[in-house]
């Protein structure tokens, strides 16, 4: 079922008499494909929960249109859009066995879908296999460890074979470990199921390494909507560049003369088509070489081997952090004995933005 | 290890003594005498020892009609105190505007003096040579004749205590179901609306369940304050309620001690033994129930 949101907004009315009207969401349009994993990206509090409990139904928007597939379900309640959703605390039943909390969304159907005992048994059997907890049904929610827990409120959203799964924050319970082991796990039963998916995170490395898209938001606003290696090479502004990417991208203060690229007096890379102005730049951590030839020179600070790649720390006066990152191939020769290092920039690695807008101008 | 322990004890230490001087060796105390005919306080004698205390007070019209009095009184007040907290409890828990308002509303009754109340029950309820009482004004527009409810039929009397026993002791119920209800978490509700679980079956199927434990621990207390209830029917029919027919088992006990019939602490501790034993066997029905039909977080 493919989704679409047209212009849709939620602004929530302000709290208290000196309160300012929240707009947690901010006109956005996009399409989910059928069949696809989506991943809700931006930092806490960009809305990207609202957005979820927007097309789940839970909330109401005060503008714009959300339709599954052709239909519009913009006024229906929850439970009449056909939605499974998952909870960040999995909302499980503390009360109710595992069986009993998948069974649960089965009772509730009424007149010709109603099922019988054993119909809605074999169901829940079904789903549990899928999600691998068969041997589970009968435990309590609470003598289950947090990935279990997990796959159960799954299960529970599956079981009732819902035209959308939504997920809000699937993986930040779980320790770093499971984290990886649940997200391969869902991209899994997503393929199998081909149910369109959405899931909620503020975790970019989980939702490149699953996602089929992802829509980055920041502020209530849609920044960036593609797959996730497009936007992670083709940033459309700063916030965008920043927020993908572990290590994150380096940031200096630079400035374009003559067609070439300054960061402060050393003249780093060339030609560029572009008029005299002052830019940001952004270098992806492995956008760094190091060489005799480099024409930017920084400080070296320290050195991190990490077995495959070697991370080299270091500082520039013209960089925003105080210390920020290269990867580099543990083959590189590196003269750890100098304090400094010259590198070259790798041209497909390297942003430019502009110094107000913050957009991308290269 | 050793010294530790010993520390332990030595910070028991005062709680043991009170609890030992004031609660285990006066029950002690009254389980003796209750076997002992005729003691006498002032000067430590009796003839002989027996059930004959408890044969006289099995027999004793006046304990038999304080046993049936609070027997009715849980019965009708516990039940009755208990559901209809739990709707007050849910009703506020809708109400977003005026809520604080309306629970110190609820909450009044639980800081005003039990005495005070009964004279606003008198007001309520009391005849008198100047007014039939504001119930029976009311009732009067119905073409109800009016109802003695304070000295009048027995069913009238205990209508009024029972009422008044329920008004009491909402307000704790309310205050602990309301927190109860606050704890359950909005995920939950969440997740049933998305599942499109009706509101009757959200609140049999999860609401319920998940406040058990409380509205357990409500029933509980509320089965072993009403067997105590005493100081409810002093506040409406007076001290002499034997006459007035209203007399609770714990308003026996005091009559024996010291009531004008008083003076005999060998029926006064028969018929505390006997309160003691049925609240006992109560709470352990309770707690048989309990391990059947409630959910422990």
């Amino acid at each position: 079922m493919k989704v679409v949101l047209d212009s849709l907004s939620k602004r929530f009315p302000p709290r208290g008499k000196k309160g300012k009207e929240v707009i947690a969401v901010n006109n956005f349009s996009f399409e989910i494909p059928h069949g696809k994993l989506v991943g809700l990206l931006g930092p806490s509090g960009c809305g990207k929960s609202t957005l979820l409990n927007l097309i789940c139904g839970l909330y109401k928007p005060t503008e714009g249109e959300i339709f599954f597939g052709d239909e519009t379900v913009s006024e229906l309640a929850p439970e009449k859009r056909g939605v499974g959703m998952v909870f960040q605390s999995y909302a499980l039943y503390p009360h109710l066995s595992v069986l009993q909390n998948i069974i649960f969304p089965l009772e509730n159907l009424k007149g010709k879908d109603k099922l019988s005992k054993e119909e809605m048994k074999k169901r829940a059997y079904e789903v549990a296999r899928l999600v691998q907890i068969e041997e589970l049904m009968d435990r309590r929610p609470s003598e289950l460890s947090g990935g279990q827990q997990q796959r159960v409120a799954i299960a529970r959203a599956l079981v009732k074979m819902p035209r959308v799964l939504l997920l809000d924050e699937p993986l930040s319970n779980l320790d770093a470990r499971l984290r990886l082991q649940t997200r391969e796990e869902i991209r899994r039963i997503q393929r199998e199921t081909g149910i369109t998916t959405v899931f909620v995170t503020h975790d970019q490395e989980e939702a490149m390494s699953i996602c089929d898209l992802i829509v980055v938001m920041k502020d209530g606003l849609l920044q960036q909507i593609g797959k996730p290696q497009e936007v992670y090479d083709d940033p459309i502004n700063l916030f965008v560049a920043k927020f993908l990417g572990t290590p994150p991208i380096c940031t200096f203060d630079g400035e374009i003369k003559d067609g070439k690229l300054y960061i402060g007096k050393q003249e780093v890379m060339s030609p560029f088509d572009l008029p005299d102005k002052k830019v940001y730049v952004g270098v992806r951590p492995e956008g760094f070489v190091p060489e005799e030839c480099g024409k930017f020179i920084c400080t070296l600070s320290a050195l991190e081997v990490m077995g495959r790649d070697v991370s080299l720390v270091m500082q520039n006066e013209n960089a925003h952090t105080d210390k920020f990152r290269a990867i580099v191939d543990s083959d590189m020769p590196i003269d750890t004995t100098k304090t400094t290092v010259s590198l070259s920039l790798k041209r497909n690695k390297v942003f430019l933005f502009d110094k107000e807008t913050e957009e991308r101008v290269y | 290890m050793e010294k530790s322990k010993s520390k332990a004890w030595l910070y028991l230490l005062p709680a043991i003594i009170f609890l030992g001087a004031f609660m285990v060796y006066p029950l002690i105390d009254v389980f003796i005498y209750s076997f002992e005919e005729g003691y006498n306080s002032a000067s430590q004698s009796y003839f002989g020892t027996g059930t004959y205390n408890y044969l006289y007070i099995l027999h004793d019209p006046y304990f038999l009609m304080a046993l049936k009095n609070t027997f009715i009184l849980v019965l009708v007040t516990v039940p009755l105190s208990t559901l209809l907290s739990l709707l007050i409890s849910l009703a506020l828990a809708s109400v977003k505007k005026i809520r604080g308002l309306f629970q110190t509303v609820y909450f009044l009754p639980y800081v005003t003096n039990t005495l005070a109340v009964g004279m606003v029950f008198m007001i309520l309820f009391k005849k008198t040579p100047y007014t039939e009482g504001l119930v029976n004004i009311i009732l009067s527009f119905f073409g109800q004749a009016p109802i003695d409810f304070i000295t009048g039929p027995y069913w009238a009397k205990m209508l009024v205590l029972c009422v008044y026993t329920v008004w009491v002791v909402m307000p704790f119920k309310i205050l602990v179901l309301t927190s109860a209800l606050a704890s359950v978490k909005e995920e939950y509700y969440s997740a049933a609306r998305v599942d499109g679980t009706t509101s009757f079956r959200i609140f049999t199927k999860i609401t319920l369940p998940m406040i058990s434990p409380m509205i357990f621990y409500l029933v509980i207390t509320g089965f072993i304050g009403a067997f105590k209830a005493y100081s409810d029917a002093v506040a409406i029919f007076g001290t002499d309620l034997n006459a007035a027919e209203m007399n609770t088992i714990v308003g026996y006990i005091y009559d024996m001690l010291y009531g004008n019939s008083g003076g005999y602490p060998s029926y006064a501790s028969a018929a505390a033994i006997v309160l003691f034993v049925i609240v006992l066997t109560i709470t352990v029905i309770n707690l048989l129930v309990r391990k059947k039909h409630v959910f422990n977080g």
